[in-house]
């Protein structure tokens, strides 16, 4: 198998998530276009980690765990401040969330 | 050989797909099934990485937890069950032509970087060899010995997790 | 334990810790565990003092200034430095690269052999340096390790003992607190930063106890931060003193590349000394740690946030704010005295930065000291001003006497602030006109201690601060800096007037506030008597009876190598300081004492007299800082300002006025109507097109800024991908 395979794939992964996060507007799908993104992560550093020796393959394995931690920590903060927004706005749509508009 | 390839191709496939359907979809339930198609193929693609603890856990967290969790929230912030014509904000053209553009220059810099390079190959490895290299055992003594202070800090980073998500959500 | 010396820190570090976890627990809240490893550290502390004091003087090092000769020859054994007959086993011991390190064949003959080249050259004792590496940046390799001489060591004890003192002092005075274990805590991270200074061998080190200390004199400060004053006050504390960190920073990055990348102290003293820095970089890194030392050790005009300090809980003051933390930029120009030594030219005599800024906070903090009716603030002023001694015993050049002062100092300072503490203890008070007066009745441990610290501050013969003062005065006068001594003198005088008046207020006439005070408890009074006993005798270390052991003690390589002087005792200047001091007191009971006595003294006494009527207008010092100084700076400027304007600006204007009339016409026809109109027309109209366009980006929609920060980045990774190729 070649390495680019893994690579492209996870590129693929990488960039739908990016579409996902600037296009959608229900706050919940842009979390889980970030999911995306982070398994396209995953699986560039599992790659790496094949290719390099065992070293390497138990290292990426360990990294990977700790992104797939970091991760659900993300989606339960994530998703707390959704509620918060959809308790205060009773919308999650990210259009009508500009306090930031100059 | 051949059959990692041909497992590689259907998986692949299968993520892209499911990967796309999430971010076009017009139901925010599918999107939310289209995604546990998306992380059950990578899971699976970890084990082709002979990586198949991360695998477990991926499908343990990811679909088991993640999704449960994404669905809840879909359910409590009263989203359109059903096809919802505004899901797409109106800059999704610019996203698109973004994603698009990232994703050239991605694959320009990777193959030109690496090329034809291929995967070590583990034929004539012995299973057990295996196992002991970069099996689930070995995974647990580097995480409980080389990288003992990055658990820890995943650790408390879980715990703020908890507190920040319990301390946000708390109606008061 | 010199050699290990660097678990002392490390006690109070772990004890930090334990206070802040269980302390709640704990059925007296902690302040046993803070006692109990001050109590170590103090053990600690003795052993090192004695180990240092029993270790062999047997390393001789030539001043810079020697001849070339045998300084070559003293660096060409790099690693036979060490005597044989140490006999000791220390791993890295004085190793400082680049030092010139002669081996001695055996104690008893080094003076014959330093007298056959020509100079006599004392043995000292060879500092201890024990080093790990801290962290690797690339090739870079920074150390962490402790460096410990005679200033390392007699700091060590003074901290360890004051802390612990102002420790069971605070076990009984903070009783009942909201936040007493909180206060321990803060006292035990303090106590480390103040030692990790101490043994630090790296300016790296430094700054990081420098930044801890200046950490908890904030929270400590603000102990009791609901009031508006106090928090304010912290804050101020903590604002000035980073001003002066700025330099501090900007001195150990200066010293860090011209000492050829490295953070060890003894490399940057050997290399300034040794002429391996260049001059520019010398000045600027001594002028940017003088900065830091102007605001951490409260020097004018960086002085103010000291006195606001006292908002803080009285243990407090007594350790930070007299005793340990406001020495650390005293300590740090100790330290790297070499940098200064030759940054600011100090052997040349005469004048420098150092000296003039110390002289002048001598005298300014000291005559603000009268005016104040706040025993405390008493006690800050006097402070200020006691520090300007030492910051200027080390710019004449008088390295010995500036840490004997900062040893002596320390002992009598925490004693007066400990007082001032069991006064108000017992009267709720630090206002001595209101609520004080009389005290000598009901609080004889008190009023004894205080007398003795008062005596020792002031500088009375055979008390501590006598020793130090004079050596001060001696060194300024003998290294060609004649001007200190005399700014010396006068702040001598002023410091035993004022604290005349400060005893009078707080202990003798009759009580002016209400209830009944009455002595202080046990866990009071020991602090103070023990720090009486030290305030009495800690002078006798450096006197002549005992043959200057004090400085021969503290001798180290740096002091060496610069060809510091030491001048014995001298009856002459002892009798001159002492007779300064004597007519100050004589004054001081003059003013306030007799004052109280019956009306006919001050009709018969003309002294008393003028006396009563500068004591009554405060000194007119208020009247000399607002009328007089703001007044006639204020109506000098405001005259020559009419001055000016009458005779000088009228003329000009009215000459460019009938000038700029014909110009202004000339201009408004050609260039205004045509050019500048045109220009400033387009100009506003391109900026609010310009601002329309923005305004559209800064929809304050999150998706639109993810979706020009994902382009911009896809960009410039598309750019750089194709430079690559």
């Amino acid at each position: 198998m070649l390495l680019n395979q893994f690579l492209l794939l996870g590129a693929v992964l990488f960039c739908t998530g990016v579409y996902g996060v600037l296009a959608r507007r229900n706050a919940v799908l842009v979390l889980m276009s970030i999911e995306l993104i982070l398994n396209a992560v995953n699986i560039n550093l599992l790659a790496f980690g094949a290719m390099h020796g065992e070293a390497a393959a138990v290292a990426s394995q360990v990294f990977a765990l700790f992104v797939i931690t970091v991760a659900a920590a993300e989606v339960g903060v994530g998703l707390a401040i959704v509620l918060l927004i959809y308790r205060n706005r009773t919308s999650v749509d990210l259009d009508q969330v500009d306090l930031m508009r100059g | 050989m051949v059959a990692q390839n041909i497992a590689f191709g259907v998986l692949a496939a299968a993520t892209s797909l499911a990967a796309i359907r999430v971010v076009t979809t017009r139901n925010v339930v599918h999107a939310a099934l289209y995604l546990v198609v998306v992380l059950a193929s990578v899971g699976a693609l970890y084990i082709l990485l002979t990586a198949e603890f991360v695998a477990a856990v991926q499908i343990l967290v990811y679909v088991g937890a993640i999704v449960v969790l994404l669905l809840f929230g879909v359910m409590l912030t009263k989203a359109t069950l059903g096809e919802d014509d505004q899901l797409d904000n109106d800059q999704r053209w610019l996203g698109a032509v973004i994603a698009l553009f990232l994703l050239g220059t991605l694959s320009f810099v990777l193959v030109d970087a690496f090329g034809d390079d291929k995967l070590p190959s583990l034929e004539g490895v012995s299973r057990a060899t295996l196992e002991a290299q970069r099996g689930s055992g070995a995974v647990g003594d580097a995480i409980f010995s080389t990288f003992l202070v990055p658990f820890e800090v995943v650790s408390v980073l879980l715990l703020a997790a908890l507190v920040g998500a319990i301390v946000l959500a708390r109606r008061d | 334990m010199l050699e290990n010396a660097w678990i002392i820190p490390a006690i109070t570090f772990v004890s930090f810790w334990i206070i802040l976890f269980f302390g709640k627990r704990l059925p007296r809240g902690g302040s046993e565990i803070g006692v109990a490893a001050l109590v170590l550290t103090f053990v600690l502390s003795c052993v090192a003092v004695f180990q240092w004091v029993d270790r062999p003087a047997d390393t001789i090092i030539q001043p810079v200034g020697a001849s070339h000769a045998s300084a070559d020859e003293g660096e060409s054994p790099a690693g036979g430095h060490e005597s044989p007959a140490a006999g000791m086993d220390e791993m890295e011991e004085g190793h400082s690269l680049g030092m010139r390190v002669v081996p001695a064949a055996a104690g008893g003959e080094t003076d014959v052999e330093g007298e056959a080249e020509g100079h006599e050259v004392e043995p000292i004792r060879a500092a201890v340096d024990k080093s790990t590496t801290w962290f690797k940046l690339g090739s870079l390799e920074v150390k962490a390790g402790i460096h410990i001489d005679g200033l390392a060591v007699t700091m060590l004890f003074v901290v360890t003992l004051i802390s612990l003192l102002v420790h069971i002092f605070a076990t009984n005075y903070m009783q009942g607190d909201v936040r007493f274990t909180h206060f321990f805590a803060a006292l035990s991270l303090f106590t480390t930063g103040m030692l990790v200074l101490v043994v630090s061998s790296t300016t790296l080190q430094m700054l990081f106890g420098w930044e801890l200390m200046g950490l908890c004199s904030f929270m400590l400060i603000g102990h009791w931060w609901e009031k508006k004053e106090n928090s304010n006050a912290a804050m101020k504390a903590f604002l000035t003193t980073r001003t002066g960190d700025i330099g501090l920073l900007v001195g150990i990055s200066t010293l860090f590349f011209a000492a050829g990348r490295t953070f060890d102290i003894a490399t940057i003293n050997a290399a300034a000394l040794g002429g391996g820095m260049s001059e520019t970089a010398l000045k600027v890194g001594a002028a940017a740690l003088l900065v830091a030392v102007i605001g951490k050790s409260a020097q004018f005009p960086l002085h103010t946030w000291l006195p606001d300090a006292m908002a803080g809980p009285t243990p407090v003051s007594a350790l930070i704010h007299a005793a340990t933390m406001v020495v650390a930029g005293v300590y740090l120009v100790a330290r790297l005295y070499g940098v200064f030594w030759q940054g600011f030219d100090i052997s040349a005599g005469g004048a420098n930065p150092i000296a003039i800024v110390g002289g002048v906070t001598v005298v300014i903090a000291a005559l603000l000291a009268f005016v104040q009716n706040d025993i405390k603030k008493v006690l800050a002023y006097s402070t200020v001003s006691q520090l300007g001694y030492m910051v200027m015993a080390l710019g004449v050049g008088a390295w010995t006497a500036a840490v004997f002062h900062l040893f002596t100092h320390a002992f009598f300072k925490a004693l007066l602030f400990l007082g001032s503490g069991s006064v108000s203890h017992a009267v709720h008070s630090f206002d001595m006109r209101k609520e004080m007066g009389g005290l000598r009745k009901h609080m004889p441990t008190t009023f004894a201690t205080f007398m003795i610290g008062s005596v020792a501050l002031a500088g009375v013969f055979p008390f501590a601060g006598f020793w130090s003062k004079d050596e001060i005065l001696l060194g300024a006068g003998k290294n060609g800096y004649e001007f200190f001594m005399y700014v010396g003198l006068v702040g001598a005088f002023m410091t035993a007037a004022y604290m005349t008046r400060c005893v009078y207020l707080t202990f003798f006439g009759e009580y002016r506030g209400h209830g009944h005070p009455h002595e202080s408890p046990k866990a009071i009074t020991v602090p103070l008597i023990v720090l009486a006993v030290f305030s009495v005798g800690a002078g006798w270390l450096n006197a002549p009876f005992l043959n200057y052991w004090f400085g021969e003690v503290t001798r180290n390589e740096t002091g060496v190598m610069a060809g510091l002087s030491h001048h014995p005792f001298e009856i002459g200047a002892a009798l001159v300081s002492t007779v300064v001091v004597l007519v100050a007191l004589g004054l001081g009971y003059v003013l306030f004492f007799l004052d109280k006595l019956p009306t006919g003294v001050t009709q018969r006494n003309a002294l008393a007299r003028v006396g009563y009527r500068i004591l009554d207008n405060k000194y007119y010092l208020d009247r000399l800082y607002t009328d007089w100084i703001v007044g006639s700076v204020k109506g000098a400027i405001a005259k020559a300002a009419y001055w000016i304007n009458q005779r000088v600006l009228d003329g000009v204007v009215n000459a460019v006025g009938v000038g700029a009339k014909r110009l202004g016409r000339w201009v408004y026809d050609t260039i205004d109507q045509g050019l500048v109109d045109g220009a400033v027309n387009g100009a506003g109209t391109g900026a609010e097109g310009a601002g329309g366009a923005l305004r559209t980006i800064q929809s304050g929609r999150v998706q639109q800024y993810g979706a020009l920060l994902f382009g911009a980045a896809t960009v410039f990774a598309f750019v750089l991908a194709i430079l690559a190729v």
